[in-house]
């Protein structure tokens, strides 16, 4: 018998069916990765498990640990189980942690809940258990606060609260999404040791087919509610039976048809010469002057008309400040940033006439519009860096021009934010772009926040757009893959520094710098497919989710 | 902690040195000479002068800040222009009223608040939660005054438990001067109570549905140990703001409370004061009210780094 089991676990939360007849075992030592988009329920099953559901849930079916049917313990007795046979990890370190507490209190709470430990014992046990996820004494002493931790380091100490008792089972909700591709290699090497030093079963919940390809034993994918595949991980991707899990393997290694611009005539359109920017940090003493952070330093690269421009670089890296330097929201402390020949900032003052020829989509399509506003008013908002404000008529008229051209309706203006999924709000933020035709749009992980079907169709989109109208992309991600697959050259960011630039196939291929080795090396891999179903991949054009 | 410490108390040192700037310009421009007033409609021209002469009115105005600051700080505060007795005395005694009372006030709407947001916040939607809902709605409705006099009609005329005002002075025993500020300090902690209740109970909402609360109850702590051990530090931020608030709002708010119980506290020597154009009274009194404002503001902001070790190190 199975260690864990879950037998047609439903589940309905105020009377809405949130998960129908989920069934799948997890034995101990074993990696069960479970695959899923947003809203597909697999956070819900891990809630399931731990039964730490929202207010309202029903659950029906069974989920049995050594034999014990979970959804019939009093919450006493579940309270018993958590954290001493059951762990969960979960993905924002940031948020993860109490702020006013240690780190070593957090982790040895663990110990004093479920053992009748001392105070010094328990603590002798945390810092065993922050030693074994690998946050030595020396420099991460117990007395430390999350505030004082990067991300990866944080997370460890959520993984270190988790597996202080050795549990049974470890449930993993999307631990590695919020990290850099470096941080998020280190993190998953760190569960499979624990796992097996443990002899651990672990539920690795993520929406990246990439993340779990190599490391866990069985997938179980996830879809609205069900569970439409489970197989063996070796072997699944191989036969792939059902329609959605290839069409999330299509999706998450999507490449968007782009036509090469094969006149590309070589005309700069952004040129950035020798810029750095400073940040004051607060001072140290009251007579020396405050020490400064430079974000970026000395970076020059030039962006052609038409050309499609990828800057990777992990979070700090700079890349940030760099484009809101380019876009003319921060002042620069040394270098220039040019459009078309002409400087971004005259004085101290920018430029509208400079200005309006670029534009940019930002990450987070949930807190990048005025939920107040009609789309009508937000689309047409950057018409203020015109000198001449367009009449209402024609306004609508360019406001329905750019809904359509990003595949909404034009009757959409009407509608509030609020009225749309993810997916169509970051085409309402590209619309938004669009409206005064700029030359340059900067794109700001604008994909980066997008499950993977509804990213391959926003690529779709910027690849056509860029077609059709001669746009200028300076895409800016974190995501190798994504980069990889709309970009013509790439330009890689450390520090500050561009530390290797080239056409984005020979970055990617043979990379020079460490750095850039590192971090292809790092990045999570889709297995190879056989051939014949590669081909058959190649075949559907449409994908249909 | 230390540097924090420091940084909060120069900041502390400079609010005290602008707040006695502005009130003693904004004394400066109120129309009305004191010792015209002093003197009454029929003084001769040649009186007023020797009694400006006397007060000081003569010298320049930075003469006479200067002379009433360093004044201030060796305890002198000057004589009352209109009973010609020194200020600092008759702020002395007023204090040990208005001070007690602003504390037993806050006492009582801590002791009040804590309990009844924290029932509430644990309990969400629940009777109890609707209860204090409801009731704090109520306490921030009714104006002091009324509820005052209510109280007095309740409590004094007809169960005669306590006086219906006045203040026998803390010589008479401490039991009898608490017994009569009680029925001051419940009438000026009910509105009190009932904002901090409800900062109470939505900072402590907002705390519980943090990722971290969910990471305790992960480790296996019940609801209720995750609200103490967690929940409860986190929320303290805002209520401790609302409190620092509070105490500044009771020790100089309480001029209607004192006036209804017949308390001679600060608050009835300021409004007195000012009637009488007695303005050296009213400088100093205001300043003495900014002074514990400031030093609230301070131990507020020495608590926020107790509680919150994040402030600690960003200084």
């Amino acid at each position: 018998m199975s260690l864990l089991q879950i037998d047609q676990l439903s589940l309905a939360i105020h009377g809405t069916p949130i998960l129908r007849d989920i069934s799948f075992d997890l034995d101990a030592g074993q990696i069960v990765g479970v695959i899923g988009e947003s809203g597909s329920g697999k956070s819900m099953t891990a809630y399931s498990v731990m039964q730490l559901l929202p207010e309202g849930s029903r659950t029906e079916g069974a989920i049995s640990l050594n034999g014990d049917n979970l959804l019939s313990l009093s919450e006493e007795q579940m309270c018993s189980l958590r954290g001493d046979e059951l762990g969960m990890v979960f993905q924002e370190p940031m948020t993860a942690l109490n702020p006013v507490k240690s780190i070593g209190d957090q982790v040895a709470e663990t110990v004093r809940i479920h053992r009748q430990a001392s105070r010094a014992e328990s603590l002798r046990i945390a810092r065993e258990t922050l030693d074994r996820v690998e946050l030595p004494a020396d420099r991460f002493p117990l007395s430390r606060y999350p505030h004082e931790l990067s991300g990866g380091q944080r997370q460890r100490v959520v993984i270190a609260m988790a597996i202080a008792l050795r549990p049974k089972v470890l449930i993993a909700d999307e631990p590695t999404t919020a990290l850099d591709v470096t941080t998020q290699a280190q993190i998953l090497k760190l569960l499979r040791r624990l796992v097996r030093e443990d002899n651990m079963a672990l539920m690795m919940i993520t929406h990246d087919l990439a993340v779990v390809s190599d490391l866990a034993d069985d997938i179980v994918i996830m879809k609205s509610g069900e569970v439409v595949e489970t197989g063996a991980a070796k072997t699944l991707f191989q036969s792939m039976t059902h329609p959605y899990t290839k069409a999330l393997f299509e999706a998450s290694s999507h490449v968007p048809d782009r036509a090469l611009d094969s006149d590309a005539e070589a005309a700069p359109l952004l040129q950035i010469s020798h810029v750095s920017r400073d940040y004051v940090l607060p001072r140290t003493s009251l007579l020396a002057s405050p020490p400064k952070f430079r974000a970026v330093n000395d970076v020059s690269f030039t962006i052609q008309r038409g050309e499609s421009l990828g800057l990777v670089g992990e979070s700090g890296c700079g890349k940030s400040t760099l484009t809101r330097a380019i876009l003319g929201l921060e002042e620069v402390q040394e270098g220039e940033i040019l459009i078309e020949g002409e400087p971004v900032f005259s004085g101290h003052e920018v430029q509208r006439s400079v200005r309006r020829k670029m534009q940019v989509v930002f990450q987070d399509p949930y807190g990048s519009f005025n939920p107040r506003h009609r789309v009508a008013r937000l689309v047409s908002e950057p018409f203020h860096l015109l000198d001449t404000q367009p009449g209402s008529a024609e306004r609508a008229e360019a406001v329905a021009d750019a809904l359509e051209s990003v595949g909404l309706e034009g009757s959409d203006g009407r509608k509030y934010i609020h009225e749309f999924s993810g997916g169509q709000r970051q085409r309402i933020a590209i619309a938004r772009a669009l409206i005064i035709k700029p030359k340059l749009i900067v794109l700001d992980e604008a994909v980066s926040a997008l499950d993977v079907s509804i990213r391959a169709q926003i690529l779709d989109l910027l690849a056509d757009l860029s077609d059709r109208f001669g746009l200028t992309y300076l895409f800016i991600s974190h995501d190798l893959s994504v980069v990889r697959s709309i970009t013509d050259r790439v330009l890689v960011m450390k520090a500050g520094q561009i530390v290797e630039e080239g056409q984005t196939d020979a970055v990617f291929d043979n990379p020079q710098h460490v750095y850039t080795k590192s971090l292809i090396e790092a990045a999570p891999r889709l297995p190879d497919l056989p051939t014949e179903l590669t081909a058959k991949l190649a075949t559907q054009n449409e994908v249909s989710i | 902690m230390l540097r924090y410490t420091l940084k909060r108390l120069l900041s502390l040192s400079v609010s005290l040195l602008v707040a006695s700037i502005v009130i003693f310009v904004t004394i400066e421009v109120v129309p009305g000479d004191p010792a015209f007033y002093m003197l009454g409609f029929n003084a001769q021209p040649d009186t007023i002068a020797a009694l400006r002469e006397e007060l000081g009115l003569n010298v320049s105005a930075f003469q006479r800040y200067v002379n009433w600051v360093s004044g201030m700080l060796t305890g002198d505060f000057g004589t009352s222009y209109t009973y010609r007795t020194p200020v600092a005395d008759m702020i002395g005694d007023r204090m040990w009223i208005s001070l007690p009372l602003a504390l037993y006030a806050l006492l009582l709407s801590t002791l009040i608040a804590f309990p009844a947001g924290i029932l509430a916040a644990s309990k969400r939607g629940s009777v109890a939660d609707t209860l204090v809902m409801g009731t704090t709605q109520l306490g921030v409705a009714i104006p002091n005054f009324w509820f005052a006099m209510l109280m007095v009609l309740v409590f004094a005329i007809n169960l005669r438990w306590f006086s219906a005002g006045g203040f026998p002075g803390w010589d008479g025993g401490f039991w009898l001067a608490v017994k009569a500020l009680t029925l001051p300090a419940i009438s000026l902690a009910l509105p009190q109570a009932s904002i901090l209740a409800r900062v109470m109970r939505s900072a402590l909402l907002d705390t519980l549905g943090e990722d971290f609360v969910r990471s305790a109850r992960a480790k296996g702590l019940t609801r209720r140990q995750a609200l103490w051990r967690h929940a409860l530090r986190n929320a303290m931020i805002p209520v401790l703001t609302i409190i620092g608030l509070q105490f500044s709002f009771l020790l100089a708010g309480a001029i209607i409370i004192e006036n209804v119980f017949f308390l001679p506290g600060l608050g009835r020597l300021v409004f007195q004061s000012i009637s009488q154009r007695d303005l050296i009274v009213v400088e100093s009194v205001v300043m003495l009210l900014v002074f514990a404002v400031v030093i609230v503001n301070f131990s507020v902001d020495l608590a926020y780094a107790l509680v919150d070790p994040r402030l600690r190190r960003r200084s």
